[in-house]
């Protein structure tokens, strides 16, 4: 999301600030931080990243973090006075903080697309972790609208809000860290939870200082048992004047392209139709500025009641965006879904993947990514190319975005 | 091991199924809320205070931030996990399983250790009563109030084992904790040390990098105890014991970088000038150390001792890092050396390592201490000033053990009385620097900001900012 794919995020103790008290040592429970007679030091090869050590340390020493492409070494680390100064750390004194649990969530989001790519080369420069756990941003809910009919099991909602006077400047496709106060059942601070930003990056209503949120509140786990999300059901029920906690924003690879004539081609479920909400809002800004390029968006939801945005999506004009439906669970016909409606726009398709100016985005729920891989890749071998082949050189060029949960 | 926190006393020993054990506790529990309110910082019972307290004992949940009223504070019994199986690793009885009571020959002698170790606790929080009134910032206020709750934490642990494995001896010397009072003339605290005043910042700060310090080497030699009720408290308490030495190595670190920047500034050294702009010269520091580093150095006792013997011999208290050490753990025929006046030099000898333990934990100590003074040598050295701070030696003003009754300079020449009565102004701070530190005590509360004499940290508690209110006034 911030780095490239192939740094390491180190766990280091910073010695200036660090006493040798040894509780670390002493507190963690695979034994890989050791001492010399000058350096408490972490070992990069067993370190499992379990955070066991940090709330232990009296000094936040323990709490330091590099993304480096070779881990230091023990020799290294013994060493220092300090810790060595690095333009991409995210360690508490620094403003771009990305907290581990936002790393791990993003690589596990873009697995469906090999780990961390580059943006496309158009993209705007993002701001990245502005906001921390420990120095959160406070928005005001501004609004909270369900999305979803009131007949249908899911309550999806558009939740906006509004951070005042406080700078939170935020891109398509970028996401933001939801901070629930409070504690779970072991007295533990909720984790941070992300949200793909659904405005455009200049405010949900132009000129605000606003952003808008798609929340599906979690009611079932993905075995369909019962369960009360937590982060979900506390920003579904938010009231419009609550005050919220943010971090971020986050991402820097997901976000659109911006040169006169760049096409982008959506597909989504659910919530993931956030990002994309924003890129089409974004381009619909600016249609009148005539830049040119398509958008064509294949969005799937069980039924047309669940489907989010599905009234503002009808009325928005040919001309924007080619809008391709899918609907699994509507009785009495056959399911569809967002690979058949890909298969049925193959012509256009194929010509669209043809062009060095297309930039392909999948967003929602994991079980997508294989019928849109077998989507793409038939379209491929109809018109006589290899998709594993393309699909490399688009990653490459920062073309093809997967985030998927 | 999550602690109990709809009971009265917080604890996680299972206080409930033993009633008089719990009746006893609460009946402490209102004389320790009254010595609280009457020894314990001053003015401060409305201060809402971002402190830290335990949910637990295990990593995720012992530090948990949040504001508090100090009164309110959820002072309570948390002891380590148990380790399972735990054997007695040293002396006579090695090898054996660790002791769940306490064995009758030893009770005595375990009730003093326990007393004496108990005694220290309050004792600091009524030596450090009136710093609030003279904080430097609020982080440092914060700080300062951390320290003195965990004090009084600590205070509960020596208590409940008093109670719970003494009877009415340790019911009755759990009162006597509350009764004794730092500086005393009638009922003093046992330790002289415990009995000195900490007139100002500087002297906490010295006093919880060095003497919090021996906290740590005493708790940990007691946390190899063959007594398992006493190595599980001292385990869980050299955790926050951390946290203090963090305060004075720091806060010194803060005051020497402070110092070195005007040093910078101006181009000098001299410390008219310097204090001329109200920061703390680096001699008057270094006398300072001298100080408190001496004073200390006396509370491990003396170098050669048959008591310190039969505590380790009979498994009550062993070496720090006792189970780490590589050798046979009753110390059969093994030799330490230790340091005597000889008319006018000073020797070393070997003598028998069972009666030399005071004396290894005091070396133990002053490795930490000097590992702490490499770490602030690094500041000046960063701001090109070429002083370095240096630990006296260990004979310099002594009161306890084989220095007691000799004059030894700083660096280990043994003096005659008119020399050293000549010089040792020169290594001791005396009424002019006390009076300069003294007037430099003002009070800063304004979030963010700092006394002149003293740097920001590098940043702030639990990450918040260094800005954060880390104590709201009522």
């Amino acid at each position: 999301m911030t780095q490239a794919a192939e740094l390491i995020r180190q766990h280091l103790i910073d010695p200036e600030i660090c006493i040798r008290c040894n509780t670390c040592e002493e507190t963690c429970p695979i034994d890989a931080i050791t001492h010399d007679t000058r350096n408490y030091v972490v070992l990069p090869e067993k370190c499992n990243n379990c955070g066991d050590c940090l709330s232990p340390c009296p000094t936040g020493a323990i709490d330091s973090w590099r993304r480096v492409a070779k881990a230091y070494t023990l020799q290294e680390q013994f060493g220092w006075d300090s810790l060595p100064g690095d333009a991409s750390s995210d360690d508490a004194g620094t403003a771009s903080e990305v907290p581990e649990e936002v790393a791990q969530l993003t690589a596990v989001a873009n697995q469906g697309q090999g780990g961390l790519l580059p943006p496309p080369w158009s993209a705007a420069h993002p701001y990245i972790g502005l906001y921390t756990l420990s120095r959160p941003a406070t928005a005001t809910v501004s609004g909270n609208l369900r999305l979803t009919a009131e007949s249908a099991d899911s309550d999806i909602r558009h939740i906006v809000l509004d951070f005042g006077s406080m700078a939170f400047p935020v891109l398509e496709g970028q996401s933001l860290g939801v901070i629930v106060p409070g504690t779970d059942a072991n007295g533990r601070p909720h984790h941070l939870r992300l949200y793909s930003v659904a405005s455009p990056r200049n405010g949900e209503r132009p000129g605000y200082n606003n952003v808008a949120l798609t929340v599906k509140r979690v009611t079932l786990d993905r075995e369909g048992k019962p369960v009360r999300g937590v982060a979900s059901n506390y920003l579904c029920d938010l009231k419009k004047g609550d005050k919220v906690q943010i971090a971020g924003p986050y991402g820097a690879s997901f976000l659109m392209p911006n040169h006169p004539g760049s096409n982008i081609v959506m597909i989504c479920t659910g919530t993931g139709s956030a990002p994309m909400r924003a890129m089409t809002e974004r381009r619909r800004r600016r249609m009148a500025l005539k830049e040119g390029g398509e958008l064509a968006l294949f969005f799937g939801s069980r039924t047309p009641e669940e489907l989010p945005y599905f009234g503002p999506l009808k009325k928005l004009p040919a001309e924007l965006v080619d809008v391709q439906l899918a609907f699994s669970r509507v009785p009495g016909k056959a399911r569809e879904y967002v690979q058949d409606r890909m298969r049925a726009s193959g012509d256009k398709l194929a010509r669209l993947l043809a062009d060095e100016n297309t930039y392909v985005y999948i967003c929602g729920h994991k079980q997508m990514e294989n019928g849109v891989e077998e989507a793409f890749a038939d379209l491929c071998r109809s018109s006589g190319r290899d998709w594993t082949k393309l699909r490399e050189q688009l990653r490459a060029a920062g073309r093809y975005h997967v985030e998927t949960y | 091991m999550s602690i109990n926190y709809a009971e009265k006393i917080p604890n996680n020993v299972e206080l409930t199924s033993n009633k008089s054990l719990q009746r006893a506790l609460e009946q402490w529990q209102p004389g320790f809320l009254n010595w609280w309110g009457e020894m314990g910082p001053e003015g401060s019972p409305d201060y809402e205070v971002y402190l830290r307290t335990a949910t637990s004992v295990d990593a995720k949940g012992w530090a948990h931030f949040d504001y508090v009223r100090m009164p309110d504070y959820r002072w309570g019994i948390f002891l380590a996990t148990p380790e399972k199986d735990r054997k007695i690793n040293f002396g006579a009885h090695k090898g054996e399983p660790a002791w769940q009571e306490v064995p009758g020959e030893y009770r005595s002698t375990l009730r003093r250790v326990i007393v004496t170790q108990g005694d220290t606790e309050p004792a600091s929080v009524e030596q450090q009563r009136h710093l609030g009134l003279t904080c430097p910032s609020l982080y440092d206020l914060r700080n300062l109030f951390q320290v003195n709750v965990e004090e009084g934490r600590h205070l509960w642990a020596m208590v409940y084992l008093l109670h719970a494995y003494f009877g009415r001896d340790g019911r009755e010397e759990g009162e006597a904790l509350l009764q004794r009072r730092s500086g005393d003339t009638d009922n003093p605290r046992i330790l002289t040390a415990f009995n000195e005043r900490t007139p100002d910042w500087l002297s906490f700060f010295m006093f919880t990098f060095i003497t919090d310090r021996d906290g740590k080497f005493q708790l940990a030699a007691l946390a190899e105890s063959g007594f398992d009720p006493l190595s599980r408290t001292c385990r869980f308490m050299l955790t926050e014991e951390a946290h203090h030495m963090f305060v004075g190595e720091s806060g010194i670190g803060r005051i020497v970088q402070r110092s070195c920047e005007e040093m910078k500034k101006l181009g000098t050294d001299d410390p008219a000038k310097l204090r001329a702009m109200g920061v703390i010269d680096l001699p008057t520091l270094q006398r300072y150390l001298n100080f408190h580093y001496s004073v200390t150095s006396d509370l491990y006792g003396s170098e050669i001792s048959s008591n310190a013997a039969s505590f380790y011999t009979n498994g009550l208290k062993g070496r720090y890092n006792e189970t780490r050490i590589d050798d046979d753990h009753r110390l059969e025929g093994a030799e330490y050396p230790v340091m005597e006046v000889l008319g006018e030099r000073i020797v070393t000898k070997h003598v028998a390592g069972l009666t030399a333990l005071n004396e290894r934990l005091r070396d133990d100590w002053v490795a930490d201490v000097q590992l702490g003074i490499d770490r602030w040598n690094r500041i000046p050295e960063k701001y090109g000033v070429p002083f370095r701070f240096k630990l006296p030696h260990k004979g310099f003003n002594r009161r306890i053990g084989s220095f007691a009754g000799h004059h030894v300079s700083p660096d280990g020449a043994v003096l005659s009385e008119s020399d050293w009565t000549h010089q040792h102004g020169e290594w001791l701070p005396d009424e002019q620097d006390r009076a300069y530190v003294q007037s430099l005590m003002g009070r800063v509360v304004e979030p963010g900001k700092f006394a002149n004499w003293i740097a920001a940290p590098h940043q702030g508690v639990n990450k918040q900012p260094v800005n954060f209110e880390y104590v709201r006034f009522n």
